[in-house]
């Protein structure tokens, strides 16, 4: 193999070949590049000649009060990435584990399975900020003793229960998927149900789910600013704050901004490690 | 004769490790070619390479007259042209198999849908599959899905028909209703390119048998020479260990 590898020089048909994939790729680079420029300064023009683009950019793009509003917001912000922090770990487990006992079959498990079902119609279906007011002010209101009364912990607590209910249904449609030959092959080398789920058919499930558990996830990151609505300063909070006393809204662009700076770097984190992990499979 | 197909020096390899070596290959009109060689000599690589599922480095595939290898080679306008059975029968198993076998009638060769179904459908009865037309693929037996596969490439009327170790998978009593088919498929004048380890078959149905190794081919012939007296010493070597 090696005295063939050393040998081998490409022909001059393979040389020739090599030269025109290399012009194919280099217009579609040339088309690419045009394409997205021409869309980008045309959607600009197009924002910048409209009527009341004087009156916006003052509002929303004054950068002495996106300076001012700037550390605020930050510490704000900081709030927010506390929350996503605690919550999504609780969020991933909680999914996973629900998702996993509406999987049961044995007839002990009814009840866990009920509950597990009531619960994500329960909470799919109610709008996440009336589930944070309730935590805010309904459970401190109970005056249980015991009972933490931080507006931290309450609203990541109702964070938390939201999103478990929609992760638990992406990891149930990725259980879901999972071919029944692999169910039967695990089952064939004598494992348990649950060591079958454990083993064979959650990790399967998960590295499909992926793409859409981000979704859940950068869409939990940006609904920590919920918590606003029971008066916790995050960064939309402050942002708004700073907005009614300056009168100018360029301080929601700052908070849009922080946002941004972490969902995306993750969106495009997952993508590289999803792509890592098909190659490796595939062994590529 | 002219060749339909013809490859010159093909060369690839995997991650530094060269499966094809500068192989050469000539596939005339109506030719029935067996390739035969031990696990990992290139026979699927090479067949993978022919309808450009791979991309090779070095060489040149003429398909009736054009060169194929060319990277201005739409690629579907000759898989349009070249049919292919693989190994683990990859049927699409969220279609039926009716509509396993009209979608590339209907979507590529713009057949109107009734007629690609009547058309599958008489495929499908000929190789007595004909109950199973609306089942979905999963819920067929291997040999049935083997057929059902050999039955979707053949739908769209394909000149050259590759097919890769299609009986590999099957348990020997399947092995005998997929081959009947491609034996009926040879006696009816289609070209055929076929990896296979059923050396009896091809010694049946072959006009060309190549024995690859070392991604080339080091022997070819007619089944009766290839099998009966060959030359080089590693296809003696070869021919003894299969048939022990």
């Amino acid at each position: 193999m090696t005295q063939s590898e050393v040998s081998w020089v490409p022909s001059e048909r393979e040389l020739e070949r090599q030269a025109v994939r290399r012009r194919l790729r280099l217009q579609q680079t040339v088309i690419a590049t045009v394409v997205t420029v021409v869309v980008a300064v045309g959607l600009a023009l197009l924002i910048v000649s409209s009527p009341g683009w004087d009156r916006v950019r003052d509002y929303f793009l004054s950068w002495s009060h996106a300076r001012d509003s700037f550390a605020a917001i930050a510490e704000g912000f900081w709030i927010n990435i506390r929350i996503f922090l605690v919550a999504e770990p609780c969020v991933l487990v909680l999914g996973a584990l629900v998702a996993i006992a509406r999987q049961t079959t044995s007839p002990w498990l009814a009840p866990v399975r009920l509950l597990a079902t009531g619960y994500t119609d329960l909470f799919r279906g109610v709008p996440s900020i009336m589930v944070v007011v309730i935590c805010g002010i309904g459970i401190p209101a109970l005056g249980l003793s015991g009972v933490t009364s931080s507006l931290f912990w309450l609203t990541t607590f109702a964070l938390v229960l939201c999103y478990g209910a929609y992760v638990a249904e992406v990891f149930r449609a990725g259980i879901l998927a999972i071919h029944p030959t692999q169910v039967a092959s695990a089952e064939a080398l004598a494992l348990t149900r649950a060591q079958t789920m454990r083993f064979v058919v959650l990790p399967q499930a998960v590295r499909r789910v992926v793409p859409p558990l981000m979704n859940d996830l950068v869409s939990l990151q940006k609904d920590t600013a919920l918590i606003s609505a029971v008066g916790v300063f995050e960064a939309l909070r402050a942002a708004q704050d700073y907005q009614g006393y300056n009168f100018n809204g360029t301080p929601l662009l700052v908070a849009a901004a922080y946002f941004l700076v972490v969902a995306v770097p993750l969106t495009r984190l997952t993508d590289w490690l999803m792509r890592r992990q098909i190659e490796k499979e595939q062994g590529r | 004769m002219t060749a339909l197909l013809e490859a010159k020096g093909l060369r690839k390899s995997y991650r530094g490790k060269v499966v094809l070596d500068g192989l050469d290959l000539v596939v005339a009109e109506h030719d029935v070619v067996c390739l035969i060689g031990a696990s990992g000599s290139g026979k699927s690589t090479l067949l993978r390479c022919l309808n450009l599922l791979e991309t090779i480095e070095d060489g040149i595939i003429t398909f009736d007259g054009r060169e194929i290898s060319d990277p201005l080679v739409d690629p579907r306008s000759v898989r349009r042209e070249i049919g292919m059975v693989f190994q683990a029968y990859n049927l699409f198993p969220h279609l039926s198999v009716l509509d396993n076998c009209t979608l590339a009638q209907v979507r590529v060769h713009g057949v109107a849908k009734d007629e690609a179904a009547d058309r599958a459908r008489q495929l499908l009865a000929r190789f007595g599959l004909a109950d199973k037309a609306d089942a979905h693929p999963d819920a067929l037996s291997g040999g049935q899905q083997q057929r059902v596969a050999l039955v979707r490439a053949m739908c769209t009327r394909p000149r050259l028909l590759l097919l890769d170790e299609i009986t590999a998978a099957l348990d020997p009593e399947l092995v005998g209703e997929v081959l009947e088919i491609v034996r009926a498929e040879a006696e009816a004048g289609t070209t055929l390119v076929l990896a296979t380890h059923e050396m009896s078959f091809a010694r049946e149905v072959a006009t060309k048998v190549c024995f690859l190794d070392g991604g080339r081919v080091l022997e070819q012939g007619p089944p009766e020479q290839l099998f009966g007296d060959p030359v080089e010493e590693r296809t003696r070597a070869f021919l003894a260990r299969v048939r022990s």
